[in-house]
């Protein structure tokens, strides 16, 4: 069992809502700097091009290679914190805890999905794929939750590297079985 | 409740999540790991010039071993900007099985350096497509330029009985590893 160290400072509830940007940008185009026309803009153009005249938004071509999404939103959920309070392996087990919770309805959505979900051992790789979380989402979400009494998990300490001979044996055997 | 891992690595399309789903218990799974999210558990992401956010993709299966041990395959990303996941991967496996197409052989290059690198135990399975192993072992061997105890076997990731073989050599290469060490 790994113990909650490192626990940060900050609250998992503060809310720290990142205003979304992009107000800033929608002006850039409307202001005064595009008015003086190149002489060839009254010459008829090619049709779609005109459209662009106002917006300064640059040529229509293909869109940037890397998609660029909102980088708040997949961590949303976290309050926006992307470090979980305890390391926990892609692997690590996680089980809802038996006291069932007094009134899950008090519990955010995804709480309650991988409460329900962790009725029986899974893994992080588990919660993440079936729940559809990203992966460091579902970590700071099942770190939170272990903090608070919410779920067990059961990892193997790896500070002493790779997994010892004894637990090899156990694996070996087990696959012979299969 | 123990869970032990494995990490699949190989060039794209060469079978991975075939090797994976082959054996696995559960039809692979993907989980997603945001490329910003990556900062959780990596110490230096500030070479990724992007400040956008990057999704990359995993294939996973799961086999349950005893009444109290479950066994991860996880299949690594194959492109090598997302090395950052493989650290995360490494991190405690007990080895990884290196998959290889003998008609694309520099494939595999990257994940044997990698793996080389960190002293993670590792064999090296050339996968026959169409049952046709056009290279000998031997040959790989000296292409790939591997330590000359890395095993190198053939398998056919379609078959569970082989791609369960291929992670019963890997496990005993770890242990053989693990007790040459001490």
């Amino acid at each position: 069992m790994p113990g909650p160290e490192e626990v940060d400072g900050t609250p998992g509830t503060d809310g720290q809502e990142t205003p979304p940007v992009g107000e800033g940008r929608d002006s850039a185009g409307k202001g005064g700097q595009d008015r003086p026309r190149p002489e060839w803009s009254s010459r008829p153009l090619p049709s779609g091009v005109k459209k662009l005249r106002g917006g300064d938004s640059g040529p229509p071509g293909p869109a940037p290679d890397t998609v660029k999404s909102a980088l708040v939103r997949p961590y949303a959920v976290t309050g926006g914190r992307t470090q979980p309070r305890y390391q926990l392996q892609i692997e690590a087990m996680v089980a809802a805890s038996h006291y069932e919770v007094r009134d899950l309805s008090i519990l955010g959505p995804e709480y309650q999905a991988i409460l329900g979900f962790c009725r029986d051992w899974r893994s992080i790789a588990e919660i993440s794929a079936v729940l559809r979380l990203p992966l460091g989402v579902a970590r700071v979400l099942v770190a939170d939750m272990a903090v608070d009494g919410l779920v067990r998990v059961h990892q193997i300490d790896h500070a002493h590297g790779r997994p010892d001979l004894n637990l090899l044996e156990r694996v070996l055997s087990g696959l012979r079985k299969l | 409740m123990t869970s032990v891992k494995i990490v699949v690595a190989g060039g794209f399309g060469v079978g991975k999540t075939t090797f994976v789903g082959s054996v696995s218990e559960i039809t692979p799974l993907t989980t997603e790991a945001v490329m910003t999210a990556a900062s959780t558990d990596v110490d230096d992401l500030s070479y990724v010039p992007d400040k956008g956010t990057t999704t990359v993709a995993m294939d996973f299966g799961r086999l349950t071993l005893d009444a109290g041990l479950i066994l991860y395959l996880f299949g690594t990303p194959g492109q090598h900007r997302f090395w950052f996941m493989w650290d995360d991967l490494i991190n405690g496996a007990i080895g990884a099985v290196v998959i290889v197409d003998t008609r694309r052989l520099a494939e595999s290059f990257p994940a044997v350096d990698y793996f080389e690198a960190a002293g993670l135990p590792f064999i090296i399975a050339i996968n026959g497509f169409h049952g046709q192993f056009p290279y000998s072992v031997s040959d790989v061997k000296d292409a790939l330029a591997v330590s000359p105890n890395v095993p190198i076997l053939r398998c056919d990731a379609r078959d569970r009985k082989s791609t369960k073989s291929t992670l019963i050599s890997l496990v005993e290469h770890a242990m053989t590893m693990q007790m040459s060490t001490r």
